[in-house]
């Protein structure tokens, strides 16, 4: 840009010749082409899923796959009611669970912890994104599942008279055992963005309300919760994405129940399970209806990130011009790891 | 406070189990046999996770080598020359969404697209593949906060030298941001190190060590997965050893990326 516009003054001097300007020009367009394949990419996955997943649709129809509550491939049943349903109840629990001690967690770092600890904290909160998923699922289901048994059946007792939650007896794999890994899975990504938000909350807002004699709970109350609101919310959106999109660790701790479970306790399904389990051995329409599991999967986390993106993009612009310049503001390194972590 | 005691608690629980359980099948033979496919009787049988170590190494690396250049090239595209253009916007928030794309469809994509689609069979290569459509958007977002973060000033004066603009990109703009990149990458590496989904049916699972990225290949995400669904404790016990070894890995990859991060000069 710069060059453009000094040679055009003065052309006959500071002109490149045509071929002197062609690797400029092949690197110009092969970036460019480089960048619209990954649009390409996207669009063209989305086909060719479709394609793979129609025998499915034809088969029981687009209605009767997603509401069917009847997955039983020997028989050539495929309704994905019961896995649509594990998928949707495993994560509405992770956000239930996750998303407070992730925004308490980014509140803490932030407003109340001892500068000097700040950044061993967020490495510590960080690490949680680092375990892989199938050592949550080990975890899980060898330490984690028996442990909570016996609480769960308390609970499960107490509660039998409101449906769905108590009543029955507990299972070893079920959703709530499902539901508070993947809140632990979700803590690093809801806790750095909320922790992004917050820092660009103004100084002057939080010293006016301290200022006006707020206690440090009351300026955050007033000062910075309000500010970071839609920031949170976008935060949380992507949680959801990612609970939603989660495979092997549920695959390990829902179990592979091919009917809706009747309440929390029980063995259930998801959507990213099914395909992990089945996929292998499947065949005919048993395959398709797996393709079309990972569609509607594929669908589902589309929407749940387009929706974060768009959420978290707004309120980041609120202060700055876009995340990057929040980048900037904030110091470098750890937005970095942020970005890089997937954030 | 206790809202951050209990989010570490997790961690301190997984760690600690990992060592405990770990360490118990970490003994000399564990990492220089493959397993044996033989579960049944367990003991000394099983085998070790020597195959399933140098099958996430191979298919890593060449994951690494597919997605980093074309991720730093698109980075280098949205800072460069997309900048603010609605072209640019979409790339980039197109990016951002396929960072939040399960796992598992991509391995889906890589068996619709490179089984279904060439009629072959699994292979350790289409594994790389799939690994590395899940590093590329990881890759392009770290690329570009660091591209961004290369003060314009160089920029204009490389250009102000008479420097033409790949010029300015290769001996500027890139050596400058070297270390964050390097950052990303890693921190891309030991996502993708980590993943289990897409590799469950497109590089499948082998007992065998193999050097050749055309066959089937074990790896240590896959290994775990596979032995947790077996019923013996010993097999069940080479699954936490695998686990410890494959979080060691990761650590280090992601200890080494803070590193990095905290002498890079332009943060």
């Amino acid at each position: 840009m710069e060059a453009a516009s000094i040679t055009s003054g003065e052309r006959g001097l500071l002109t490149r010749s045509p071929l002197a300007r062609l690797p400029d020009r092949a690197l110009k367009w092969g970036l460019t082409v480089l960048a619209a394949l990954i649009l390409a990419l996207i669009v063209y996955f989305f086909i060719r899923l479709i394609g793979q997943a129609r025998p499915a649709f034809s088969k029981e129809g687009v209605f009767g796959f997603i509401f069917g509550n009847n997955w039983n491939p020997e028989a050539g049943h495929f309704g994905a009611l019961p896995l649509v349903v594990g998928t949707l109840i495993t994560s509405a629990l992770a956000l239930l669970m996750g998303v407070p001690v992730a925004v308490a967690t980014a509140l803490f770092t932030t407003e109340l912890c001892p500068a000097r600890a700040r950044g061993a904290l967020t490495v510590l909160v960080e690490l949680l994104a680092a375990v892989p998923s199938v050592v949550y699922g080990l975890w899980g289901i060898f330490f984690l599942a028996p442990k909570l048994k016996g609480p769960e059946q308390w609970v499960a007792d107490r509660l039998s008279l409101i449906p769905f939650i108590g009543g029955g007896a507990v299972t070893i794999p079920n959703y709530f055992i499902a539901g508070l890994v993947l809140a632990i899975m979700i803590l690093p990504i809801v806790s750095a963005i909320s922790r992004e938000v917050m820092a660009t909350v103004p100084f002057d807002q939080k010293e006016a309300a301290l200022g006006l004699g707020a206690t440090r709970w009351e300026m955050i109350r007033i000062a910075v919760l309000p500010y970071c609101r839609s920031g949170i919310v976008g935060g949380a959106m992507l949680g959801l994405g990612r609970a939603i999109g989660e495979t092997i660790a549920i695959t390990i701790v829902i179990g592979d129940a091919t009917r809706l479970g009747h309440h929390l306790f029980n063995q259930g399904y998801s959507l990213a399970a099914v395909v992990a389990n089945e996929f292998g051995e499947a065949e005919g329409t048993h395959r398709a209806a797996l393709f079309a599991a990972g569609l509607v999967l594929f669908v589902l986390t589309l929407i749940v990130n387009i929706i974060a993106r768009v959420i978290v993009n707004r309120s980041a612009r609120k202060s700055f011009r876009g995340p990057t310049a929040g980048a900037r503001a904030e110091g470098g390194g750890v937005t970095l790891v942020d970005a890089a972590a997937g954030v | 406070m206790a809202a951050t005691i209990v989010a570490l608690i997790p961690l301190f629980l997984i760690l600690y189990y990992l060592v405990h359980k770990g360490l118990g099948a970490w003994k000399p033979t564990f990492f220089t046999t493959d397993p044996t496919g033989n579960t049944f009787f367990g003991g000394a049988h099983i085998g070790g996770i020597k195959s399933a170590i140098l099958g996430t190494i191979e298919m890593v690396a060449l994951a690494a080598a597919i997605s980093i250049p074309i991720g730093i090239g698109v980075a280098v595209w949205l800072v460069e020359y997309g900048r603010d253009s609605w072209f640019a916007n979409t790339v980039r928030f197109f990016t951002d969404v396929m960072t939040g794309v399960p796992s598992i469809v991509f391995g889906l994509f890589v068996y619709i697209v490179l089984i279904v689609g060439t009629g072959s069979t699994y292979a350790g290569y289409k594994g790389s593949i799939a690994l590395a459509l899940l590093m590329l958007p990881i890759v392009t977002r770290a690329g570009e906060v660091v591209l961004l973060l290369v003060p314009n000033s160089l920029r204009e004066s490389a250009l102000a030298l008479g420097a033409p603009r790949w010029r300015v990109i290769g001996s500027v703009v890139l050596p400058t941001a070297l270390p964050g990149l390097l950052t990303g990458m890693l921190l891309a590496v030991a996502r993708a190190a980590g993943e289990t989904a897409p590799l469950l049916f497109t590089a499948a699972a082998a007992n065998a060590t193999s050097l050749n990225l055309g066959d089937f290949m074990n790896s240590l995400p896959v290994q775990i997965y596979n032995d947790i669904t077996k019923p013996t404790t010993a097999v069940v016990e080479r699954a936490w050893g695998a686990a410890l070894t494959l979080v060691l890995m990761i650590l280090i990859l992601n200890m080494a990326a803070r590193l990095l991060a905290r002498r890079n000069r332009l943060a």
